[in-house]
């Protein structure tokens, strides 16, 4: 996927103004928000459980190695075999041998947000193996040669007439604008496509250290017939989602759903654990994990270690009025809102990335529902203090910023300069109180009137009563 | 609070840079309900700003400079009361910016200990319950973020404003939704900003109230400037001004005064 953030603003500008955006944005807001409230009122004991979560998150990710060891060696005894890729072109070559060794015409897939980071399906395409996405939003943004704009709900940017516009052109079926007739098309549509493939791909919720199991939530069941099916699963899976038992996974299993969807569980939750075995009714003869690390075990130890806490909920974006205006293709990379304005510029850069965890104003609604209590905002200032140090941010900024700094550490200065730029100011307003043009602050006065002080500064006032006071 | 026996503490009152440039109201009727509440106000002329701008720019080594000079400032009094969650906040962050081993932090820690914004301090703090204000008419607030959810603002203001006899509260739909302003990121990012000062006033102007009110000036600006330029009727105007029952000047972003005589 190309990457995009440096063009945020103007990607952003273009989303405010796109009706058919806005109005599915407006449906995410009128949806997940209430739901997840719902939901989480119903558990008195929310709170405790996040605290929980973010406390057994944290001694994962102090462990992180130990649980992963563990993982493989319950992998390889069940059967299965583990790859450990450092890089994205690790990660897909692994996956095209893989394939090639299985003679690979067809995949099906079911979603995965690391096999985005990592561009797989470009990449299986253009090495002649066809990948099919079998998950409704995915299918439907494969049909259109899009991308995810959402971490769960991947198509939330369409409207119902898009998807009908895009099954039309390329199921060459009448067109419908019934949801159930939709779905009706895509499954008959992609049961072809179960039958047909030779491995089937799937990302990972969860790693089940003790049982050597990995763990995918969904709500259409795609993910059990792609996994099921061919006779060969690849799980891709990044490293922190790792953890130590099945009652772990559990306790982590009550926050998901309830955080992202409002659901108490999601429809489907399916434990794959190795190969097939002689008396097991279904299930892969080979059974592989491709774990992808991408930057994951640099930010161990750093000031950015929370952030792999990430459970992949969206209830961040969800919730975020930022995300809510502009969508998730603004942000210009696989992963959006708060929680990809933290991710990405760790795994494209600040020098790409720096737009995203400026683009918040800092009003921690994501930090309030985070189910594992990541602190994104100051995440995200600590990804400014590093554009700050070194030296990324514009001119124009840092020029204002050391300006205001020299004033606002020399006190009399300071009282000496507010108290002018009122009296300008007010000079500007010509007692309106507001002024609707303003030469240095076109980015308010673009949108807003600019009120105007009402009189000298509080400080001047206050001197002159003193004085006053003190006279007999 | 005080009684005749002890003579009243001293706060020391932390103006913030907005309301002493563009309100001053909200800091005399932030000394008002303080002086009603029976302590003794005194301005630090050391203040200036709390240094969210450098702090949320990445300019840790400013932000640290003016931290030390806020702590200094601020040295000796018993609270440290500003009318701004924001502002209040910031200085609650100062502990962060120093190392265990600094000195600095440990003073960090006691100007936080001691630092309130003034609502919830009222409130929590002092329990305080003698709001004089005839205020008359319909308001609805917002929930500015910074209070909300660094320092746990949300029925502290609207408990304050009950005691108001001719008040009456028409909840907005999302008062606890970000208003847009941000500090710098409404210059920054003008379009989404101003995409979410608009949602703000519409739900504003939905609930049927004719007054906004909140408790930063920051928030209060952005949405009066909006409000303005739309054209809508509303008034705008910060807590205190209500609970202290100083609301005959001009509303935020509205004209009357007289300017060869305030110049
Ligand atoms: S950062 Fe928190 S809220 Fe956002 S997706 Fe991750 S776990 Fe969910």
């Amino acid at each position: 996927m190309d990457i995009k953030s440096p063009e945020f603003k103007q990607s952003a500008r273009i989303a405010l103004q796109d009706a058919n955006l806005q109005k599915a944005l407006g449906n995410l807001k009128a949806g997940f928000p209430g739901k997840r409230a719902a939901a989480v009122a119903r558990v008195p004991e929310f709170e405790e459980l996040r605290d929980q979560a973010h406390d057994l998150k944290n001694h994962i990710l102090e462990h992180l190695d130990l649980y992963l060891e563990e993982f493989e060696a319950r992998v390889v005894e069940n059967g299965g075999q583990v790859h450990w890729c450092s890089t994205s072109e690790d990660a897909r070559q692994t996956i095209l041998q893989i394939c090639r060794e299985q003679n690979a015409k067809t995949v099906t897939k079911g979603k995965s947000m690391v096999t985005e980071e990592i561009n797989l399906n470009e990449f299986l395409e253009e090495n002649d193996i066809r990948p099919v996405e079998t998950d409704l939003g995915e299918y439907i943004l494969q049909l259109r040669g899009d991308h995810p704009s959402h971490i769960i709900a991947p198509a939330i940017h369409l409207n119902l007439e898009d998807v009908s516009e895009a099954f039309h052109e390329h199921h060459k079926r009448p067109k419908s604008d019934d949801p159930a007739e939709l779905m009706a098309e895509a499954r008959e549509m992609l049961r072809k496509q179960f039958v047909a493939a030779d491995v089937g791909i799937t990302g990972a919720n969860f790693l089940v250290a003790e049982t050597g199991s990995t763990l995918i939530v969904t709500n259409e069941g795609n993910g059990d017939l792609t996994q099921t099916l061919p006779k060969t699963h690849i799980v891709v899976s990044s490293i922190e989602k790792v953890v130590p038992t099945l009652e772990d996974m559990s306790l982590f299993l009550r926050l998901l759903a309830r955080s992202a969807t409002g659901q108490e569980y999601s429809v489907y939750n399916t434990l794959s654990s190795g190969n097939r075995r002689p008396d097991d009714q279904d299930g892969p003869e080979n059974f592989h994990v491709v774990l992808v690390d991408n930057g994951r075990s640099d930010m161990v130890g750093t000031q950015f270690q929370d952030m792999l806490r990430c459970i992949r909920c969206s209830a961040c974006m969800n919730h975020c009025p930022v995300y809510g205006s502009v969508g998730g293709h603004s942000y210009g990379w696989v992963y959006p809102g708060p929680m990809g304005s933290v991710l990405t510029p760790q795994m494209i850069g600040i020098e790409k990335a720096g737009l995203l965890p400026n683009a918040s104003t800092f009003c921690g609604k994501c930090e309030e529902v985070c189910p594992v209590r990541i602190p994104l905002p100051k995440l995200m200032r600590h990804w400014r203090e590093k554009e700050y140090e070194k030296h990324l941010s514009p001119k124009a900024v840092r020029w204002g910023l050391s300006g205001w700094a020299f004033l606002a550490t020399r006190p009399r200065l300071y009282r000496l300069f507010s108290s002018s730029a009122s009296k300008v100011m007010r000079m500007l307003g010509g007692g309106k109180g507001k002024v609707t043009k303003l030469p240095l602050a076109a980015g308010w006065t673009d949108h807003r009137d600019m009120p105007t002080p009402t009189g000298k500064t509080f400080m001047q006032q206050w001197d002159e009563r003193q004085k006053q006071e003190k006279q007999p | 609070m005080s009684d005749t026996h002890t003579p009243p503490i001293k706060v020391g009152l932390f103006v913030t840079c907005l309301a002493d440039m563009f309100r001053p109201e909200v800091a005399f009727a932030t000394v008002k309900l303080l002086e009603q509440a029976g302590f003794l106000v005194d301005v630090p002329k050391a203040q200036t700003c709390c240094g969210q701008p450098a702090f949320n720019s990445g300019d840790n080594e400013s932000t640290r400079k003016i931290a030390r000079q806020t702590i200094e400032a601020f040295d000796g009094y018993r609270y440290v009361i500003g009318p701004s969650g924001s502002c209040i906040g910031m200085l609650h962050h100062y502990p962060e910016l120093f190392a265990d081993d600094d000195p600095w932090k440990a003073r960090a820690e006691d100007l936080k200990a001691r630092a309130f914004e003034i609502t919830s301090f009222l409130v929590d703090e002092v329990d305080f319950s003698g709001i004089q204000s005839d205020f008359k008419g319909k308001i609805t607030y917002h929930d500015s973020c910074s209070g909300l959810r660094e320092l746990g603002i949300k029925q502290q203001p609207r408990q304050l404003l009950s005691e108001i006899d001719g008040l009456e509260l028409n909840e907005m739909q999302e008062a606890e939704t970000c208003c847009g302003f941000g500090g710098t990121f409404c210059v920054k990012y003008a379009d989404i900003s101003n995409r979410m000062v608009s949602n703000k006033t519409g739900f504003a102007a939905d609930s049927g109230a004719d007054t906004l009110v909140g408790g930063d000036l920051g928030c209060l600006l952005n949405m009066a400037g909006k409000l303005k330029r739309e054209g809508r009727e509303m008034e705008v105007r910060h807590v205190v001004e209500l609970l202290a029952g100083m609301t005959d000047s001009a509303a935020i972003g509205d004209a009357d005064y007289d300017l060869g005589q305030e110049l």
